[in-house]
């Protein structure tokens, strides 16, 4: 029967540079029931036996304010792990200690790791771990994770407080008035049945704790007593005032044992960091070099990713398709099964793998600029330009990742706590122009604006964030009328990104794409094929197919726009299954080819410059590819919002690219 | 007590904290993070955007409104 051992800790305290020390490659990544956090699990080895190792949500305090403090507490008192490994970051000691005053309040056996214990002692501070671990009343082992060093005395000293039970926690005092309150309520609880010990539960309702205010009142009579009614009453009276005093406490005690087992220097050494950010987080200079870093990142990838590696996937995919259609025809398969094979599934799946370069190395780039410290930075720099538009600065973060693809871009607005800001960030992140969409200008551009490509597509990018900011101004002022969270950020110190991190977190990152984005897009695009030759007999991807009848269906609807052409209509409506989807199929209907000189000539002759203006507004900003939705609606929880953006995008789109089409028209252009 | 803002104070003062005037959740928030009473707080940016300060060994942005609800104690 193995051991289960929880990680807890604050973020940026090591502790997944620690999880991933201990698991290597033996870890999972999945979700939490029901919210959207994030769950590791992973196994370890240690001596003979395999342990189980569960990462929790990083979090500065357990109580009932965030889904992953909800995640993270829930675990330690009902998932029953056989010990906790705090995570406890040298150099911010206080703070970090605070969590493990709750983690001994609510009696768990607790081991603390003191990591980044190198970086403390660089900058001077010194602490006694031995007389921490005597105050504490619990093991204290001095780690620095990122260069695995004190990682087995931390796992002896795990095991050990595993196998020995629990022999009575820590008592603080939250100051008479409180702690007197505390055994009233302890009174009142005696009699119930709850899997929580009452002392924690009198202390989390005396907090405040909603979650526990909840559980209480649902599995007990408690409110129809009057005595307790009384009593509860005088209380909430004071709910505000307790709460700070708790926390005050809390932190008392934890000063009144730093102040005796940590040594500092007299006045504050100024750090690399604070040089670095002197510069980095500029008045003036901060945005630009901002900019200039982003500008970087967004060559590298496409640069790296999609011209040269993902042309490498190319040409594989189309050597494996040639071999597979030459391993079929040899024996003698049924032409329609070839035809499948080829231009569905290996369609299908070429698209999703061109792809995937591009999206390792914008994940690669993000994760060192996030490991590195810098991304908080880069928040910092855009809040008040973000303001201004009803944004914040964490909103930005998320834009630029959607810029390679929506689906991690949609992702990333986790780090916005507030719903409003998030929900905001998840709408607006598909006009954020992906990847999969720049194939399409490039083929409207060498029919119609050879020698302006940089400028098009300059132009492009831009109206796409344009838009954001407007419809963000407008959803902040409109559907989700509210505050916008105040920006609390920690600005944590930088640090060499640890490669080992960067690319373990990469790899999660993009098998999960592979797994929901990857199997959308395939099943989407071998769909697309099938309604592309049936009924049987017709010719492939023409009018008569069942896809050309979509695309007759629905083409009035352009008109106005200037290409109300059922073969234009039906390469829209082949987006929505996946933009990288678009081309081919435009190929396929124009040109009977996929891609090539052949597809170009045919759109010089079907389109003119105005109408392909117009058309790639359309593709700039109408419903996000099926894979973005779908990563909508796991986000959000909600199929409502998923349906609103779809539509809303497309009515934006097709507003915007109407107007372009019939002003130009005005004005003169063709 | 001469009790000041937070964010009237400049780059280089060190102060204590004494009251947070914002909302639940936020005092509750900025409690936590280490901003609890009698924390000792540096100014280290204070110019425009979110004024930066460094508590207890790490760095933290506060957004200007909520600056201004932090209520502190001038301190050497």
């Amino acid at each position: 029967m193995s051991m289960t051992i929880a990680l807890a800790g604050n973020p940026n305290s090591g502790k997944t540079t620690l999880f991933n020390a201990l698991t290597g490659s033996n870890q999972h990544v999945g979700n939490w029931p029901g919210v959207t956090v994030e769950r590791k699990e992973g196994q370890t080895r240690y001596g003979n036996q395999v342990y189980r190792v569960v990462d929790l949500p990083g979090t500065y305090s357990l109580g009932a304010f965030s889904e992953d403090e909800v995640v993270a507490r829930e675990f330690i008192v009902s998932g029953n792990p056989d010990v906790v490994i705090n995570v406890v970051d040298a150099t911010n000691i206080e703070r970090n200690l605070y969590l493990t005053t709750q983690l001994l309040e609510m009696g768990t056996k607790v081991v603390v790791a003191l990591n980044m214990v190198d970086e403390a002692e660089s900058r001077e501070i010194h602490v006694d771990e031995k007389a921490l671990a005597q105050r504490l009343g619990v093991p204290v082992i001095r780690t620095v994770a990122s260069r695995r060093k004190g990682i087995d005395e931390l796992m002896e000293a795990a095991i050990a407080v595993a196998r020995v039970p629990l022999n009575g926690h820590v008592q603080l005092s939250y100051g008479e008035s409180i702690d007197k309150r505390i055994e009233v309520l302890k009174g009142f609880l005696q009699g119930g049945d709850f899997r929580y010990p009452s002392s924690w539960l009198a202390l989390k309702l005396l907090e405040g704790d909603s979650y526990a205010k909840k559980f209480v009142f649902e599995n007990s009579n408690l409110r129809d007593l009057e005595e307790f009614s009384r009593f509860w009453d005088e209380v909430a009276v004071h709910e505000e005032e307790f709460q700070l005093e708790i926390v005050d406490s809390r932190y008392k005690f934890v000063g009144d044992i730093t102040k005796d087992v940590v040594r500092r220097p007299g006045v504050a050494v100024e750090t690399t960091t604070d040089k670095v950010d002197r510069v980095l987080t500029h008045k003036y200079w901060g945005m630009p070099i901002f900019a200039a870093i982003m500008f970087a990142i967004f060559q590298l990838t496409f640069a790296v990713g999609q011209d040269l590696l993902g042309e490498w996937m190319a040409v594989a995919i189309d050597y494996v398709g040639g071999a597979l259609e030459g391993f079929l025809v040899g024996v003698n398969a049924p032409a329609w099964l070839i035809d499948f094979i080829g231009n569905g599934i290996v369609a299908g799946v070429g698209a999703v793998v061109e792809f995937v370069p591009l999206i390792v190395i914008l994940y690669l780039l993000m994760g060192l600029l996030e490991d590195s410290g810098y991304m908080a930075r880069a928040a910092y720099v855009m809040d008040n330009t973000m303001r201004a538009v009803g944004l914040q600065g964490k909103t930005f973060i998320s834009m630029i990742v959607g810029f390679g693809c929506n689906v991690p871009g949609v992702m990333a607005t986790r780090t916005l706590e507030n719903k409003k800001d998030r929900m905001i960030a998840i709408l607006i992140n598909p006009f954020m122009s992906c990847g999969a969409k720049i194939p399409i200008y490039l083929v409207f551009i060498a029919a119609f604006f050879p020698s302006y490509g940089g400028l098009v597509l300059f132009s492009v990018y831009a109206l796409g964030v344009a838009v954001a900011f407007l419809m963000g101004k407008i959803f902040s002022k409109t559907l989700f009328k509210g505050e916008t969270s105040h920006f609390i950020m920690e600005l944590p110190p930088y640090r060499k990104p640890t490669l080992s991190n960067v690319v373990r977190n990469m790899w999660d990152n993009v098998s999960g794409f592979l797994a929901r984005a990857g199997t959308i897009i395939l099943a989407v695009v071998s769909l697309l094929w099938v309604l592309a030759v049936l009924p049987l007999g017709v010719e492939p991807y023409g009018s008569a197919s069942i896809l050309g009848r979509i695309g007759q269906f629905i083409a009035p609807i352009f008109e106005p726009a200037g290409f109300g052409t059922w073969q234009a209509a039906v390469g829209l409506f082949s987006g929505i299954a996946a933009k990288e989807a678009v081309v081919a199929t435009l190929g396929m209907v124009y040109a009977g080819v996929e891609a090539g000189t052949e597809l170009v000539a045919a759109i010089r002759e079907v389109f003119t410059p105005l109408t392909a203006v117009s058309f790639m507004v359309m593709t700039l900003l109408y419903t996000p590819c099926a894979a973005t939705l779908g990563t909508i609606k796991k986000e959000t929880g909600s199929a409502k919002w998923t349906l609103f953006s779809a539509f809303y995008s497309f009515g934006i789109a097709w507003v915007l690219s109407v107007l372009v089409f019939q002003v130009g028209r005005v004005l003169g252009f063709s | 007590m001469e009790y000041s803002s937070l964010i009237t104070l400049r780059e280089g003062d060190i102060c204590k904290v004494a009251r947070i005037q914002a909302g639940t959740t936020a005092t509750r928030r900025l409690y936590e993070m280490g901003f609890n009473t009698g924390a000792r707080v540096q100014v280290l940016k204070n110019d425009r955007g979110p004024i930066i300060v460094g508590l207890g060994g790490h760095k933290v942005a506060l957004g200007r409104g909520l600056a201004e609800k932090m209520l502190v104690a001038r301190a050497k």
